[in-house]
């Protein structure tokens, strides 16, 4: 099997800052006292092998573009996949009819001139050997993947398949100050969602995966198919657990969720409105004095790196919690207005609406023991490699999620446990994060490390 | 075709049958089973209010067509944001490449089922004046603000589209529809000195702007955000384990959506990788328990007049007398299940694979009294509003959060409780259902379901029924909390 792709090249890069530059200054022209606008391209492919046969292949290009326009204090945005010229007139035309019903809001605006501009130099975000590989070697990617997950052990039954994904985006952002900026990302990626089956017939499914913005970084189809498999095999004979207050273990990938919270927590738009729980705690302790979370938006080559934000503004690493107390909010320009404090470079610019505020790099920092070392200290536990649903309250903090894992017995991972919850409130969960592992690893742009907590209500039988 | 109707595409982008005709021969020329195009542009408004100021409003379009080349259980499927002949053409021939055989024969004529009209606006709310939407978001925050002094914070948003599709397939099929959708959301935050909490409400439908003048107004979905949100200022930590649970109606059927519904959508099945797979004729409820999936429900959101591969929707029994009857199935999965087409083939937009997908999932009325329901009931909690859930399809296992609940003691409701997420396992949970109410009631229509990345609207609903046993994931200490004797 062949496939085509068609590459984006420079003519129609120069055309994306162009068009953005243009869409700008016709924005200004109509009446608007500051414009922004944002471009979007990119291509995408994906395959899944199920069964060990081709199941799905996805091959496809996009494109869209968005303008926010201001008069005064008032703003407005539309967007469009039409770029024709009739297209971007229409999207022009609405965005300034648009404005007119919005209300004066002091702290509406973009960023300051003198705050804008874009990280120098190569941040290694860009790598075309993602789609160098022929369409077969793409499928056979996927299918080796399945392949180690299922041939390694005779009660890997089933599947949901293997698949490899690659992808390539470009972005412009331009704005009446002056600023235009671009970047190109490429990402790929390599997973296997296997399913077990015991003699009973009881079905447990899991998954793993691998991504890099370099085909070249990928890890091996097999060694991600049998890291699927063993996190689905731990999971069969799974049992009901006891109500319980023990000690509770986050797998990392888990993990990453208590870090979510943290950032849901200091997400200006949430502080300014007090919908927080981590609102007005600048400076104080929320956390246990092991606990340093970072977001870094400069490092080379990470999942969150970009050399300027949603509005213009450079990224840069913030310090969020520093040994357990709270030194910064995450910002974009508004929320930083509102809070009278400096945006910190986290805009996110969607195609429509005033921007969010989203993440760089962002993660825990590690702690000095094996993961294996803090399970041993427990005679009585859980260790969670799963959280079902959306159980969490930002406002209050309250926390009650759907789990499974394994019980932890004398310092070992024993029995498989499921259809329990785990509840507590995230002030304390944070102050109760008693351990911390070693084993830092990015797999995204949130990475956290095995963690330890008290005081957890584990809900059961 | 022999239709008089308004065909969008063929108006406003001067496609043809002859061009229809001409993809899919450019898709099935490597061979394959069936191939489909669908495309569709889809305009849409959103407006915020926060802090009783008009904060964020736009407006966008996004138009597209998806082609899709089925050859046995292999799916191909590209997409162009751009309608030109060359880019649907190119798109069509890289789809064709998951096959490998010889061209199939031409399609030839296509065949129009006769339209319906499930949602018959004058006006699509997109095309309704502005200042209207900014009218009911500004009712909205007075509303909220006016309840109670405690209420601080409102942020009132509302968000419309209306999606013009058509789906052609090379069986012949044929269909368009002009879908609109609507809704608004009211969220609160209630500030004491030493307490926060927060409560949201919302409602809409495949309905014109007016049905927020008449039907539901600003006032009854801002009312009810912020009477969630002073209550939950006094609510109490809810209780952990195992115990009795009372679903009240409307919303909680997402236990339905999650419990049951995804398990029986046919692609999980005909992969045997739902824990509901090979068990139509078994028992999966008790025998008070009838549970559909009705997709032709008049101005409901989860509702369509065709599915996004061009079927009509319909009612679909899923569970009758706790008996599991059907699947919910698409036309890849009825193809190779030999099951009935049952208009649930769903994508998110012109960039997704259909797969099949709910529309309005509920469970029948039955006899009981509501008020019967609780009295029944020595220790449990009573659930009336809940956020979210999730399903892991494999093991059965899936969660649903309460949002508001009670405490039920002695057959009386009492203290409110905070949020709890409850878990259980999808195929004996509605075997523990002892008593189903004579009160059903479909939800206000806010819900979106995720499946594999792609997000469709749907509805949810059930009557107030009793559960005989479901965790319940509180914090409370049973040695310290009092009222969990």
């Amino acid at each position: 099997m062949t496939t085509t792709l068609e590459t984006t090249n420079e003519k129609q890069a120069t055309d994306l800052k162009s068009l953005a530059s243009d869409v700008v200054r016709r924005a200004m022209q109509g009446g608007a006292s500051a414009a922004e606008c944002v471009a979007r391209e990119g291509d995408e492919f994906s395959t899944v092998v199920r069964m060990r046969q081709v199941e799905t292949l996805k091959e496809s290009g996009s494109k869209s573009i968005g303008v926010r326009v201001f008069f005064g204090q008032r703003a407005a945005s539309t967007y469009s996949s039409d770029f024709s010229t009739e297209g971007i007139e229409r999207m022009l035309k609405s965005a300034l009819e648009l404005a007119k019903i919005t209300s004066e809001d002091p702290c509406a605006g973009m960023p300051e001139a003198g705050k804008l501009g874009s990280l120098p130099g190569d941040l290694d975000l860009y790598h075309e050997d993602v789609y160098s590989l022929p369409g077969v070697e793409r499928i056979d990617y996927a299918r080796r993947c399945e392949k180690a997950a299922l041939d390694s052990d005779p009660r890997m039954k089933n599947s949901e398949g293997g698949s490899f994904d690659a992808a390539t985006g470009r972005k412009v952002l331009a704005n009446s100050h002056g600023f235009v900026g671009e970047y190109r990302r490429s990402y790929c990626s390599v997973a296997a969602v296997p399913i077990a089956q015991d003699e009973q017939g009881n079905m447990q499914r899991d998954y793993w995966y691998s991504v890099a913005r370099s085909l070249a970084k990928l890890e091996s189809a097999e060694k991600v198919g049998k890291e699927a498999a063993r996190r689905t095999l731990r999971r069969l004979g799974a049992r009901k657990a006891k109500t319980a207050h023990v000690p509770v273990v986050l797998d990392p990938l888990v993990a990453n969720s208590m870090l979510e919270h943290i950032f849901e927590g200091v997400n200006g738009d949430s502080v300014y409105r007090g919908a927080s729980f981590l609102a007005g705690k600048l400076g104080q302790k929320i956390a246990s004095a092991n606990v340093t979370v970072i977001d870094d938006g400069t490092i080379r080559g990470g999942f969150g790196t970009a050399p300027f934000d949603g509005e213009g503004i450079p990224t840069r690493r913030t310090v969020v919690v520093d040994n357990g107390v709270l030194k910064s909010y995450l910002l974009n320009t508004y929320a930083a207005k509102k809070l009278g404090l400096a945006t910190t470079g986290n805009a996110s610019r969607g195609l429509a609406g005033t921007p969010s505020i989203g993440l760089g790099n962002y993660f825990l920092q590690a702690g000095t023991r094996t993961p294996q070392q803090i399970i041993g200290d427990i005679k009585d536990g859980l260790y969670v490699t799963e959280f079902l649903g959306m159980g969490v309250n930002l406002v209050t903090g309250d926390y009650s999620r759907g789990a499974s894992g394994l019980w932890i017995v004398n310092g070992e991972l024993t029995y498989p446990v499921e259809e329990i919850t785990v509840a507590g409130n995230l002030k304390d969960i944070f102050m109760n994060i008693s351990e911390i592992g070693n084993d830092l690893e990015f797999r995204g742009s949130v990475a956290s490390p095995t963690i330890r907590i008290e005081g957890l209500t584990v809900g059961g039988e | 075709m022999n239709s008089n109707r308004q065909h969008f595409f063929f108006e406003h982008y001067g496609v043809t049958n002859q061009d229809l005709e001409k993809y899919l021969a450019a898709a099935l020329s490597a061979g394959g089973d069936y191939a489909d195009l669908y495309f569709e542009y889809l305009t849409s408004t959103s407006l915020m209010v926060d802090e009783s100021m008009v904060k964020s409003a736009s407006q966008g379009i996004s138009a597209g067509c998806g082609v899709r080349v089925v050859s046995g259980e292999r799916t191909g499927y590209a997409y162009t944001d751009d309608l030109t002949p060359a880019r649907i053409l190119h798109a069509a021939r890289t789809a064709a490449l998951i096959a490998s055989a010889p061209a199939k024969t031409p399609v030839t004529g296509f065949q129009e089922k006769p339209a319906r009209s499930l949602y018959p606006v004058r006006l699509p709310s997109v095309d309704a004046e502005i200042t209207a939407k900014v009218e009911l978001l500004m009712r909205a925050d007075r509303a909220a603000r006016a309840f109670d002094p405690r209420i601080k914070e409102v942020r009132a948003s509302y968000a419309d589209e209306l999606r013009n599709i058509l789906v052609v397939g090379s069986d012949g099929t044929i269909a368009d529809d002009s879908q609109p959708l609507a809704r608004m959301n009211v969220n609160c935050i209630a500030k004491t000195d030493s307490n926060s909490a927060r409560g949201t409400s919302g409602g809409g439908g495949r309905i014109a702007l007016d049905f927020f003048f008449a039907d539901k107004n600003p006032e009854y979905f801002a009312q009810e955000s912020a009477r969630q949100a002073i209550l939950q200022l006094d609510a109490r930590e809810a209780p952990a384990g195992d115990m009795e649970v009372v679903l009240g109606p409307g919303w909680p059927g997402v236990l339905l959506h999650e419990a049951v519904g995804h398990g029986l959508e046919a692609d999980f099945n005909r992969k045997k990788t739902s824990a509901f797979a090979g068990l139509i004729g078994k028992r999966v409820a008790s025998e008070k328990c009838t549970v559909v999936d009705n997709g032709t429900m008049p101005w409901r959101r989860g509702s369509l007049n065709v599915d996004d591969e061009g079927q009509p929707t319909q009612e679909t029994v899923l569970i009758e007398n706790g008996i599991l009857k059907n699947y919910l199935s698409d036309k890849l999965s009825s193809r190779l299940m030999g099951l009935a087409d049952t208009g649930n083939g769903r994508r998110e937009s012109y960039e997704h694979i259909p797969m099949p997908r709910m529309t309005n999932t509920y469970m029948l009325a039955g006899q009981d009294d509501p008020q019967d329901i609780i009295r029944s009931v020595n220790h449990g909690i009573y659930a009336v509003n809940f956020g979210g859930g999730q399903v892991d399809i494999t093991n059965g296992k899936f969660v649903f959060s309460a949002s508001e609940a009670y405490m039920i003691e002695n057959g009386q409701i009492t203290a409110p409780i905070k949020g709890a997420t409850l878990i259980g396992n999808g195929p004996d949970v509605l075997t523990r259902v002892s008593m189903v109410g004579n009160d059903l009631k479909l939800d206000e229509g806010v819900g979106t379901c995720g499946k594999d990345g792609q997000a469709v609207p749907v509805g949810v609903g059930i009557p107030t029924i009793k559960v005989d046993r479901l965790t319940v994931g509180g914090t409370a200490r049973k040695d310290t909390g009092g009222f969990m004797q």
